[in-house]
């Protein structure tokens, strides 16, 4: 009795959450449809299916300067949150210091606060500070938020490190760069990876901070607000269905890459296993 | 002299440096400005001239702080109809769904990268006349359906769409904390299934709630896409007012002002609640 109400209560929340990931695609799902007609406007059921429209965009040079602006802003912005996120992650986790319950809360603020208005923000400063608006600007405005996000994200990987390791390795005479290089950073990778993920998809993905800090330069997704705004062009859906499918790609490949990454380290510390025994000893 | 070698010298203060360096240049200094540029005379530009309250008597009069109700209402809807929808999926990522919580949570994450203006537009093609929801219901039965688009429901149907990711993430870690045996505990002495959830369950998992709900509404306070694209503009948030003093009007004092009253808002909220909660326990310190 009390067995079958908890498998209903089961398939009760497996339907409900199955609906959810429904209404969750379901404008992905709208977009992509709209994509695929070749007539000017989009009617439902369609009547023309074509790809007139993917070649068009495809072909255009406007297009082609958007992805490249969006893409050089999203790889500069990897590197540098990654860089400052690996050192702030282990300064939130790792390391017992005297104000880092402060800091922690410190790093979470521009996480919690409306990107709109930090957009509006960076925008005045830039200008009080007579900087000219660039998508230079746009890789400062996106690292304000991106950089603590790949902070936190690292984090919750650093906080399974065992700080023991770091001190073995530096008891057998090992330098500080060797123990970075041979342990830290090998036992961190899997962090890096994801922290570096989150950081290029939430720059390629962000509007309300490039809306107001690129200038005269256009990203994407603020290519595709000012087409939207305007009227309906049939070049919006198609750029819409690639920078979707573009990141479901590279997360559901990340994803993939996560799991060589994390059984190759699982099945590391097997080799080594004398070194293993003795680190245990030593606790 | 003796700060920076400090610094250079505990391994902690070092690491912390080039992140808080950023967010000192890229955070606290710009929204300095911000406060500072609220009490210039209005339609100015510099910096240097008599500090006036005028901006903020100006939204006193001119009702400006109404778009500010509308923003804190809508938020606070979204915040109650997210808690809803997400507490089901956040207890079955956790309890229910075994070795698929991996997928789930993935195909859950991939919208998050997706610019939500994007996305919302998706919507405004499902429900438009002659788009998939209307052409579907006219073809399959022949109904005429009503305009949901532009009316303040479908921004409400927005903001609860794009910001669900966000409730729906720390509420899983927060049921990810309530240790089993203390379930089954209170089960084998006699609890209802009712009263586990309200006396074990709930409580130990608000901290993730909680946080979940203050990222929810922080974040669909500050909403300003779905607003423009599905409301057509129909309520007027308090983001879209700041826009327009910064943009068209040309009165940057005054979306200042405005601005730091939505600040306020939210840094009185986000002090209050992050102060009670120990970061290393809920992200997993051992």
């Amino acid at each position: 009795m009390l067995e079958t109400k908890r498998s209903l209560r089961h398939i009760l929340i497996g339907i409900w959450t199955f609906a959810v990931l429904i209404f969750v695609f379901l404008p992905g799902a709208t977009i992509f449809l709209a994509s695929m007609t070749s007539s000017r406007y989009f009617t439902f059921p369609i009547t023309s299916w074509g790809l007139d429209w993917w070649r068009k965009t495809f072909a255009s040079l406007e297009v082609r300067a958007l992805l490249s602006t969006s893409l050089s802003i999203a790889v500069i912005v990897t590197i540098f949150a990654v860089v400052i996120g690996f050192f702030g992650a282990l300064a939130f986790a790792r390391y017992d210091w005297r104000g880092r319950k402060l800091y922690q809360k410190i790093v979470l603020l521009p996480i919690f606060f409306p990107q709109s208005v930090l957009g509006l923000a960076l925008l005045l400063w830039f200008n009080a500070l007579g900087l000219p608006l660039s998508w230079k600007t746009a890789v400062l405005a996106h690292l304000v938020w991106i950089a603590p996000v790949v902070t936190l994200v690292m984090a919750i990987r650093v906080y399974s490190f065992d700080p023991s390791l770091e001190e073995a390795a530096m008891d057998l005479g090992a330098s500080r760069w060797q123990v970075f290089r041979e342990v830290t950073l090998p036992i961190l990778m899997p962090g890096v990876f994801s922290g570096s993920l989150f950081a290029f998809l939430l720059s390629w993905g962000n509007f309300p901070l490039s809306l107001y800090t690129t200038g005269a330069d256009t990203t994407l997704p603020k290519y595709l607000y000012a087409k939207m705004v305007a009227g309906y062009t049939p070049g919006v859906p198609v750029l819409g269905t690639v920078s979707t499918i573009g990141a479901a790609i590279i997360l559901l490949g990340g994803y993939v890459v996560m799991l060589f990454l994390t059984r190759a380290h699982a099945s590391a510390p097997e080799d080594e296993s004398p070194d293993r025994s003795v680190l245990k000893a030593s606790q | 002299m003796s700060e920076v070698s400090s610094i250079i010298a505990d391994p902690g203060k070092r690491a912390a440096a080039p992140i808080l360096v950023l967010l000192a240049l890229g955070f606290a200094a710009p929204l300095f400005a911000v406060v500072a540029f609220s009490f210039m005379p209005p339609r100015t530009f510099g910096f240097w001239h008599e500090p006036t309250l005028a901006n903020y008597l100006t939204i006193y009069t001119d009702n400006a702080y109404i778009s500010l109700l509308w923003s804190l209402a809508l938020a606070s809807a979204t915040v109650a109809i997210l808690a809803v929808i997400c507490y089901p999926i956040a207890y079955g990522l956790v309890w229910v769904f075994g070795r698929w919580s991996t997928v789930l949570t993935l195909l859950f994450t991939i919208p998050l990268f997706v610019s939500e203006n994007i996305r919302l537009y998706g919507w405004v093609l499902f429900f438009i006349k002659s788009g998939v929801l209307p052409g579907t219901l006219k073809t399959l039965f022949g109904l005429e359906t009503g305009d949901f688009l532009f009316t303040p429901a479908a921004i409400l149907f927005g903001m609860v769409y794009v910001y669900l990711p966000f409730m729906l993430f720390p509420m899983t870690l927060g049921i990810a904390m309530v240790p089993n045996q203390m379930r089954e505990a209170a089960s084998d002495l006699g609890a209802s299934r009712w009263q586990v959830f309200r006396e074990v369950e709930l409580p130990l998992s608000m901290p993730g709630i909680m946080i979940g709900s203050l990222l929810t509404f922080v974040l669909a306070v500050g909403a300003l896409a779905e607003s423009k694209v599905l409301g057509g503009q129909r309520i007027i948030p308090i983001t879209h007012d700041i826009e327009i003093a910064f943009t068209y009007a040309q009165n940057w004092p005054l979306g200042a002002a405005l601005a730091v009253l939505l600040m306020l808002v939210v840094s009185v909220l986000v002090i209050a609640v992050l102060r009670r909660f120990d970061l290393d326990q809920i992200l997993g310190r051992r």
